[in-house]
């Protein structure tokens, strides 16, 4: 029988990049099979040639053994393609179950009640009326991926789609998988998480700089290997700071409220923290239980209008200044949404270091020094290792985990006095993950306060030293990492334990 | 059969030409159109209109006369449209600046200090400014939607215009016409070209063009009103208020107008009357948008509009046209500007049902 989908020769070509070269590829149906590769290595492009996104330059498309062109999502999704993507589509100014209406067919009522169904039976729950506006990328996540079971299609494309959840929900999601793939779908997984591939994949394809490198069975030899066939060396290993000094007081919070006037979003109760200079704070939790508003609390997007002193930097009471403020006093910040608010995707990579490094001289009588601001961009491009044609590229068309690569670059080499990072190693590769967390670590060594605001148990416990649970807009107290256990934590993240 | 459009990823600068080029062409087809349908002498008009107004030095100077106006103003409302802020009633800003201008020689007919004239520009600036800052306030403060009341204020300022033209303002030996005393030599503003009525605005026109295109390329002010536009999200983020990207681009966008309407009283007009402006404030929006919101294009944008006025006025005598033939014409020609630029950006893809 012919396979379901069957790519010979793709390629495609942006400007000066070969996104993919020559690619060969089948897909049968009840399998999982995983694409595996580094940041830029074409991933993302590929998936976007099957769902008709984009159109290959060369090559032939073959669906259950006849030749197609897809020139939009809508022709694969006429074959039955779905697709989940790696930044997601959705309308913002719309209902999650508006969204689903689009393209799902039947009532909202109906729809409304499949979206709460499904979500229990996979533990994506969301909200059908809420406003995607006001959801965490965490959740619009579910809400994509929800939306595209509901299609039920024959080929699910899922480009990244555990970047942003929570452990419970991804072993939720594997368990539907299998049970879809069992029912003889066919599923397209990129993740970076190599023991999630082989747990769950039958197949995977490995691509390197736009080729196919090698295809295997992932359940086969050791996460080790993937990742030396991925990333053409070994896996690097974890780096757990050790114990040291710490400095003075940087960042504090305390017993601050927020009631959010969004109906949909989360008001803070009561929350306390403080970070000091030389120490790494974690706060787990699932996203959409308040780490939106915490981050924006302490950024200043949102400024307090009374209680000054809730937020303190430096000792100073800084509750009421806005965001250009406090990073003037040397805050820096990389948030969960990259794409339109860490970055603008319309402007050059040189244009977007200068969103936050412009105190950093760049900018002079208020005239922009073109010469510095390249500078700049270059030396954060080669330090952080952002694959990209240069600063004059348009941050839009930077792969996910690259354009990651260079926010935290960029913010990082602002030197700030106090860090605040969530999900710092989202859509980034291992070998790039473990690089960013070394940083970290030696931001910490050498005496900054970071705040790291993170769904991934794993990576919190490699470089936090302490760890707060936010759970419903409420704080935890802080533990010693080495005194609690990721079960623990894990629990207090549902919020099973108090 | 459904037809989707699809984004470009790539736009060549060659394309970006094309899309005036093309809505030229087009306007010029449906009007020959519509002229022959109206029963009016087609080739006529497009000739009025199209190319009367670069025939022989009087015709080119008073395209040189009306560009001025509508290249100040529409360089403020670029910077204000780049940021997001739809600020459309420049028209009214023009007004008041005019009216501010106008307070010092109609209160002062037989002055003749040299400081008369700086005087009435910049109270023209600071009057058009302040017209807009009630708008930029509302917003700020109360979330007004800016459009809707700079339209507003735009009726208003007409209205003042009116009372003070019919009343207190009005020339006691002008026969009654609503008009002001005619100015004396010390508020008027030196001619550039003699022989001509082109006086110096035009070239204030350019140096604020200048200005514009430093802003926009080289200043931080400008790039911050950029993020603000294309990401506001991003802008937030990195500190640049909102706020003040209203502010900015209102108090610019009145300041130029209200420059223009100053410069419309000290020049060509002499005093100030009820038709002070031709609908300036509004056709240089269609001026900025012809221009690429690019303070480049909108040079060349405002002396092919100030081209289209005089064609229009021309058409009007020689091939009989009604005023409302002229203003569908600058109305067609935006409209195809517009679709062909969503044709450039975009690829039309047709699907015909049952083919994949
Ligand atoms: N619209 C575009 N314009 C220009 N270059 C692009 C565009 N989209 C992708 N690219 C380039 O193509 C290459 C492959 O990108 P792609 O997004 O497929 O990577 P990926 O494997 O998905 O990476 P990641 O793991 O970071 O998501 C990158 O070098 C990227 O810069
Ligand atoms: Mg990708």
């Amino acid at each position: 029988m012919a396979p379901l989908l069957q790519l010979s020769g793709v390629s495609k070509r942006y400007g000066g990049v070969q996104a993919n070269a020559g690619i060969d590829l089948s897909v049968d149906a009840g399998s999982i099979h995983a694409i595996l590769g580094e940041n830029g290595a074409g991933k993302s492009t590929l998936m976007k040639l099957i769902y008709g996104v984009e159109r290959p330059d060369e090559g032939q498309v073959l669906w259950q053994g006849q030749a197609v062109t897809l020139s939009s999502p809508s022709d694969a999704r006429r074959l039955g393609i779905g697709m989940v993507f790696q930044h997601f589509s959705l309308f913002e100014t719309l209902s999650v179950v508006q969204n689903m209406a689009l393209i799902v067919p039947g009532s909202k009522g109906e729809l409304a009640t499949r979206i709460r169904d499904l979500g229990a039976a996979f533990g994506l729950s969301v909200d059908p009326q809420a406003m995607v506006h006001a959801l965490s990328v965490g959740e619009r996540q579910r809400v994509e991926i929800i939306r595209c079971l509901l299609l039920n299609p024959a080929l699910l494309i899922l480009d990244e789609p555990t970047s942003v959840l929570p452990p419970q929900s991804v072993a939720l999601l594997f368990d539907t998988l299998r049970a879809l793939r069992a029912k003889g779908m066919a599923i397209l997984f990129i993740s970076h998480k190599l023991e999630e591939i082989r747990e769950l994949c039958d197949t995977a394809t490995i691509l390197r700089q736009g080729r196919v490198m090698a295809r295997l069975d992932p359940r086969q030899g050791t996460a080790h290997d993937l990742a030396t066939l991925m990333i053409g060396r070994p896996m690097p290993p974890p780096v757990h700071p050790t114990p040291h000094g710490l400095g003075e007081e940087r960042l504090a919070l305390s017993n601050l409220n927020f009631a959010n006037d969004d109906p949909f979003g989360v008001s803070l109760k009561d929350v306390s923290l403080a970070v000091r200079g030389g120490e790494i704070l974690g706060i787990a939790g699932i996203s959409g239980n308040g780490q939106q508003e915490l981050a924006a609390l302490i950024s200043g997007e949102i400024a307090l209008t009374s209680n000054a002193k809730a937020v303190t930097f430096m000792g100073q009471p800084v509750g009421d200044l806005g965001a250009a403020a406090r990073r003037h006093r040397g805050l820096a910040f990389v948030p969960e949404d990259r794409l339109g608010r860490g970055a603008v995707p319309d402007m050059s990579l040189a244009d977007n270091a200068l969103l936050t490094a412009h105190g950093r001289g760049l900018v002079k009588n208020g005239f922009i020094n073109r010469k510095l601001e390249r500078a700049f961009t270059a030396d954060c491009i080669a330090r952080f290792d952002v694959r990209t044609s240069g600063p004059q590229a348009e941050a839009g068309s930077l792969s996910g985990g690259n354009l990651q690569k260079f926010i935290m670059g960029r913010e990082m080499m602002l030197d700030p006095k106090v860090l605040l990072v969530a999900q710092p190693t989202w859509g980034v590769d291992i070998g790039a993950a473990a690089d960013i967390r070394q940083r970290l670590v030696a931001m910490r060594n050498a005496g900054a306060a970071i705040v790291v605001i993170s769904e991934e148990i794993d990576e919190l416990f490699e470089i936090c030293d302490r760890l707060q649970v936010l759970h419903k807009g409420h704080l935890s107290p802080s533990v010693d990492v080495a005194a609690t256990s990721v079960e623990q934590i894990g629990t207090y993240m549902i919020g099973a334990a108090a | 059969m459904k037809i989707t459009f699809e984004r470009r990823a790539a736009l060549s600068r060659r394309v970006l030409f094309a899309a005036p080029l093309i809505a030229l062409g087009l306007t010029m087809l449906t009007s020959l159109i519509l002229f022959a349908a109206l029963g009016k002498p087609a080739g006529q008009a497009l000739y009025s209109l199209l190319l009367e107004p670069f025939v022989g030095w009087y015709n080119i100077s008073e395209v040189l006369l009306k560009m001025g106006p509508l290249m100040l103003i529409a360089q403020g409302l670029a910077i204000g449209f780049r940021a997001n802020v739809f600020n459309i009633g420049a028209e009214g800003q023009l007004i008041i600046g005019a009216l501010c201008a106008s307070a010092l020689p109609v209160y002062f007919p037989e002055g003749s200090s040299p400081l008369m004239l700086p005087a009435m520009i910049a109270l023209g600036a600071v009057g058009g400014a302040a017209w807009a800052a009630i708008a930029a306030g509302l917003r700020v403060r109360f979330n007004a939607n800016e459009i809707l009341v700079t339209l507003m204020l735009t009726l208003i300022a007409t209205q003042v215009l009116n009372y003070l033209l019919l009343g207190p303002w009005k020339d006691p030996h002008g026969f009654n016409f609503p008009q002001s005393v005619i100015f004396p030599d010390a508020a008027l503003l030196p001619i550039l070209l003699s022989g001509t009525r082109v006086n110096i605005s035009v070239l204030a026109a350019l140096l604020v063009s200048a200005l514009a295109y430093v802003m926009m390329r080289h200043r931080f002010s400008g790039y911050q009103l950029l993020v603000g536009g294309l990401a506001p999200r991003a802008a937030r983020y990195a500190g640049f208020t909102e706020a003040r990207a209203v502010w900015v681009s209102l108090l610019l966008g009145g300041l130029m107008a209200g420059l223009a309407g100053a410069c419309e009283v000290a020049g060509p007009l002499g005093q100030l009357q009820r038709s002070v402006s031709t609908g300036y404030g509004y056709s240089a929006i269609i001026v900025a948008y012809l221009g690429g919101l690019n303070p480049l294009g909108i040079v060349v944008s405002a002396f092919l509009m100030a081209a289209l006025f005089i064609g229009g006025d021309n058409a009007m005598v020689s091939a009989d046209l009604p005023v409302a033939a002229v203003f569908v014409f600058q109305g067609l020609l935006l409209v195809f500007y517009l679709g062909s630029l969503t044709f450039i950006r975009h690829r039309v893809i047709l699907n015909w049902a049952g083919r994949a």
